[in-house]
């Protein structure tokens, strides 16, 4: 069965017909052709997917496209306004928190929705104090909310001051 | 930097960003199924349900009356193979089934949720036979195989090691095993494959875009000429993609029926767990004999490993053993069990890697047991030639390396008694470890070397960056071997359009084809003098390096590693791990930092985390994704303090450089495991470290 949706991607409308089984990933790679977020595992396991889901970050792998008709979607691409890339990008290349960069953007968004989490006052795992007015985003922090991203090439020693760097910028 | 300015060296060395950065951070570099292609198909695998035996009967008639299903392939229509040599890759031949997991058939759809759904639905049926998929020590079928891999020679003996061992004051026998583990790349494999007037094209996930054309062409049957495979980005492969699979032949298979239109298939995670390699498991018996000063006087190092029935793959894995420490005598074994199952392969530093966490943990335990810190256990043991070949080394900066580690760690005042430090819930330990790894240098690179006017050259060669950073280091290289800035030039790699490229593996990628483009411009400047013309052009070849009769070349390398361990859960963590390394001139500091880092969490993966697991019963691995088959995640990494030995090795290579994406890995497991005896007191001799292991 086919459904007609709209999809608002980095900035641009989309109006597209996708079969009801396809992931928002492949909506996204197939259907639209934005290849910034990848498919590492097809199963919500590593992150590759990552995107900005009005404004919250989300597997999209795990999302049926026609479930999201209508909704906001950031990619790594759209980080990147007019060709000036985001400060967590330049972070990211700075401390060369990659290698092949297959699971890179999806990191990258993955670290740009994680600061709003923290800004919000979301604690996370090792987050001492829950009731903290303001988190403070230490390295440990950074390590347990970055954790749904798997590296393969094991860049996290990189990742994490490129993230911690990022953030202050 | 101007771009005016020609230098004469400097770029090779600088800690440049990657050149490629701004496409990998905006996730716009395309990997190979990220290509445009016009209008294409989309292919899922049928794959055998049985480990052994042969399909009876194959019923699609469910999924072809699927709307949106173009064809079902299975053996008794597939194109017949002009090389079915290669059993691995002569897939859809035959009804006969090898392994679990092996392709029998495809699904090609207009969409991949019609193809996967039509896999789905195909009936197959089976005759069974009795199958043996798991590795077992008394295997009575057990052989010698002619070598192993990479042309090493299979058993090796010097001296009388029985008489050695016999004699010698303190003595060491134990058995130490590492699982089978998947070497998955965050990219899966994947191609598109388009077959055009008899011209097939693949936009392929390879660390060798030549290498698959070649193998493509010979199974096919074509001209090499006809095959062009594209690779500009690879997300990752440590081996799995150094050679082709079948899954690039079921593609091209595929996309052969269907001329004109790509097909593309891309793995799906679980089906990583099949058919593209895997790090067979091992069981290694390590014998050492020392006498009362600490001086081995015998080293025996005997493997049983596993291959597959259809093709052989011996792992060469005692071979670091063979002269990485000085013995009066030493015998090193390979023994192989052929079993119903996926053919093992490459998986970063095959070989090395499982046998130096056994010969290093090993060493930890002799260290112990002749009351020797196990820093100085080492240097007691330092070779001054190398036994295998019996020539000095090229450099060898081991000893260095141990000592700067030891300081950088804070190594002084341990006290070496296990499970003696408690701070709070958590015991503490630290462990070391030596690593190793050859310098391989493959044949039959070549580099093109044009100027292209206004002061730019460009540097075009086949190689693959699978991570490694090669895009960003060849032009370093370029720049200092053409003699102008990184600004001049326009590198091009991951084609076969351009010239030969050998696999980015063996940690041989930057020695070759650095080295041919090294003697391209050295022909260049000869032919075309400093002020060329427009076009002028020059191919050369990697030369040979007579120096490789003189010295044996190695890399080396040294690990220090904090564990804790809970005292009741015994959850192990690794807050920090020092690697210092003795591997010649590094090209990019900020690129060969970032390897080491990766090479060494790879270790840590390997000591604590990573275990396929097979259900004999079935024969396939029944862990076969991220949640179940583990790997670091962040927070499972702690800090990691990176340095090296200023080593200048004027033998290796006019790099000076010898090669980094694998020693990393090389000895960092058995680091981790010793730091966990230290920490706990128990000693685990089977990988992984988990804490069941450790509850006593």
């Amino acid at each position: 069965m086919d459904a007609e949706i709209t999809l608002h991607v980095d900035g641009a409308e989309h109006r597209l017909t996708v079969d009801t089984r396809t992931t928002l990933l492949d909506a996204l790679r197939e259907h639209l052709e934005i290849i910034s977020p990848k498919k590492g595992c097809d199963h919500g396991q590593c992150g590759a997917c990552t995107v900005l889901l009005d404004g919250r970050r989300a597997n999209s792998c795990l999302a049926l496209a026609v479930a999201h008709d209508g909704t906001e979607i950031v990619t790594a691409g759209g980080l990147a306004e007019n060709g000036d890339l985001h400060p967590m990008q330049r972070s990211f290349i700075e401390h060369d928190g990659f290698q092949c960069g297959y699971c890179t953007p999806g990191q990258i968004v993955s670290a740009v929705g994680m600061l709003e989490e923290v800004r919000a006052g979301w604690p996370s795992h090792v987050t001492e104090d829950l009731n903290v007015e303001e988190i403070v985003l230490d390295d440990d922090e950074i390590r347990e909310r970055m954790s749904g991203n798997l590296c393969r090439c094991a860049a996290y020693a990189n990742i994490v001051p490129a993230i911690r760097e990022g953030s202050e910028r | 930097m101007s771009t005016t300015t020609r230098t004469t060296g400097g770029a090779i060395g600088a800690s440049l960003d990657r050149i490629d950065g701004p496409q990998k951070v905006t996730g716009t570099a395309p990997y190979a199924y990220e290509h445009h292609v016009d209008n294409p198909l989309y292919l899922f695998p049928i794959r055998s349900e049985i480990a052994r035996g042969r399909v009876t009967g194959i019923d699609a008639s469910a999924a072809e009356a699927l709307p949106g299903m173009v064809t079902v392939i299975t053996h008794e229509n597939a194109p017949q193979l002009a090389d079915t040599s290669d059993r691995e890759l002569a897939i859809l031949q035959s009804d006969e089934v090898a392994f679990r997991g092996q392709y029998i058939g495809a699904v090609i759809a207009e969409t991949f949720e019609v193809a996967r759904h039509a896999a789905g639905l195909v009936e197959v049926s089976y005759d069974e036979e009795p199958h043996e998929a798991e590795l077992r020590e008394n295997d009575s079928d057990l052989y010698t195989p002619e070598q192993l891999n990479a042309g090493f020679p299979t058993d090796t003996e010097e001296g009388d090691v029985d008489e050695a061992f016999s004699s010698a004051a303190v003595t060491l026998d134990e058995r130490y095993t590492t699982p089978m583990e998947h070497n998955n790349p965050m990219e899966p494999h994947t191609t598109i494959a388009l077959w055009e007037t008899g011209n097939l094209t693949l936009y392929e996930s390879t660390q060798g875009a030549h290498p698959v054309q070649r193998t493509v062409a010979q199974v096919f049957g074509l001209d090499r000429n006809r095959v062009r495979v594209v690779a500009p980005y690879v997300g990752g492969g440590f081996g799995s993609k150094g050679l082709p699979h079948a899954n690039t032949i079921l593609a091209a298979l595929a996309a052969r029926m269907i001329e004109g239109r790509p097909v593309k298939f891309a793995l799906t995670r679980q089906q990583m767990f099949t058919g593209v390699g895997y790090r067979t498991p091992t069981i290694q018996r390590i014998q050492l004999g020392a006498d009362e000063e600490g001086h081995l006087t015998a080293i025996d190092h005997d493997v049983i490993e596993q291959t597959s029935k259809i093709k052989e793959f011996a792992e060469q894995t005692a071979v670091a053993t063979r002269s990485l420490y000085a013995t009066q005598s030493r015998r090193t074994t390979h023994r192989l069990a052929a079993l119903d199952v996926p053919v093992p392969s490459w998986m970063r530093a095959p070989g090395e890697a499982p046998g130096m966490y056994a010969l290093e943990a090993a060493m930890d335990e002799m260290a112990i047991a002749c009351n020797l810190d196990p820093i100085e256990f080492r240097i007691r043991n330092e070779p001054e030639i190398d036994a295998e070949t019996g020539l000095p080394y090229s450099s060898r900066n081991l000893v260095a390396c141990l000592r700067e580690g030891a300081k950088r760690f804070g190594w002084k005042d341990r006290d070496p008694s296990p499970r003696a430090r408690q701070e709070g819930r958590w015991l503490v330990g630290t462990g070391v470890a030596s690593s190793t790894y050859p310098v391989f240098r493959l044949p039959g690179s070549r580099a093109t070397i044009r100027y292209e006017g206004d002061g730019r050259y460009a540097v075009e060669i086949g190689a693959a960056d699978i991570g490694t950073g090669a895009w960003t280091a060849l032009i370093q290289i370029s720049a200092d071997a053409i003699g102008v800035s990184i600004e001049d030039i326009n590198l091009r790699i991951g084609d076969t359009t351009f010239p030969f490229a050998s696999v980015a593996g063996g940690s041989s990628g930057i020695t070759v084809w650095g080295s041919a483009i090294f003697e391209a411009a050295r022909v260049f400047r000869e032919r075309h003098g400093e002020n060329p013309s427009e076009g002028d052009e020059v191919q050369a070849r990697t030369p040979d390096n007579p120096e490789t009769e003189n010295y044996a070349m190695h890399a080396f390398g040294a690990y220090f590693v904090e564990a804790r361990v809970d005292v009741d859960t015994c959850e192990v963590r690794v807050p920090r791990m020092a690697g210092v390394f003795a591997v010649g001139r590094i090209i990019n500091a900020k690129t060969a930092r970032s390897q080491f880092i990766g090479g060494m969490t790879m270790g840590l993966s390997m000591a604590l985390h990573e275990e396929s697991l097979v259900d004999g019963r079935f024969g396939h691995v029944v862990n076969h994704d991220f949640a179940e088959y583990h790997i670091p995640t962040n927070a499972d990494v702690g800090t990691m303090d990176i340095s090296w030995i200023d080593e200048d090795d004027p033998y290796v290579n006019p790099m000076g450089s010898k090669g980094i994406g694998e020693i990393g890995i090389v000895g960092s497991a058995a680091a981790v495991a010793n730091a966990v005896h230290h920490a706990t007191g128990v000693r685990v001799r089977d990988l992984p470290i988990t804490p069941d292991k450790l509850l006593r």
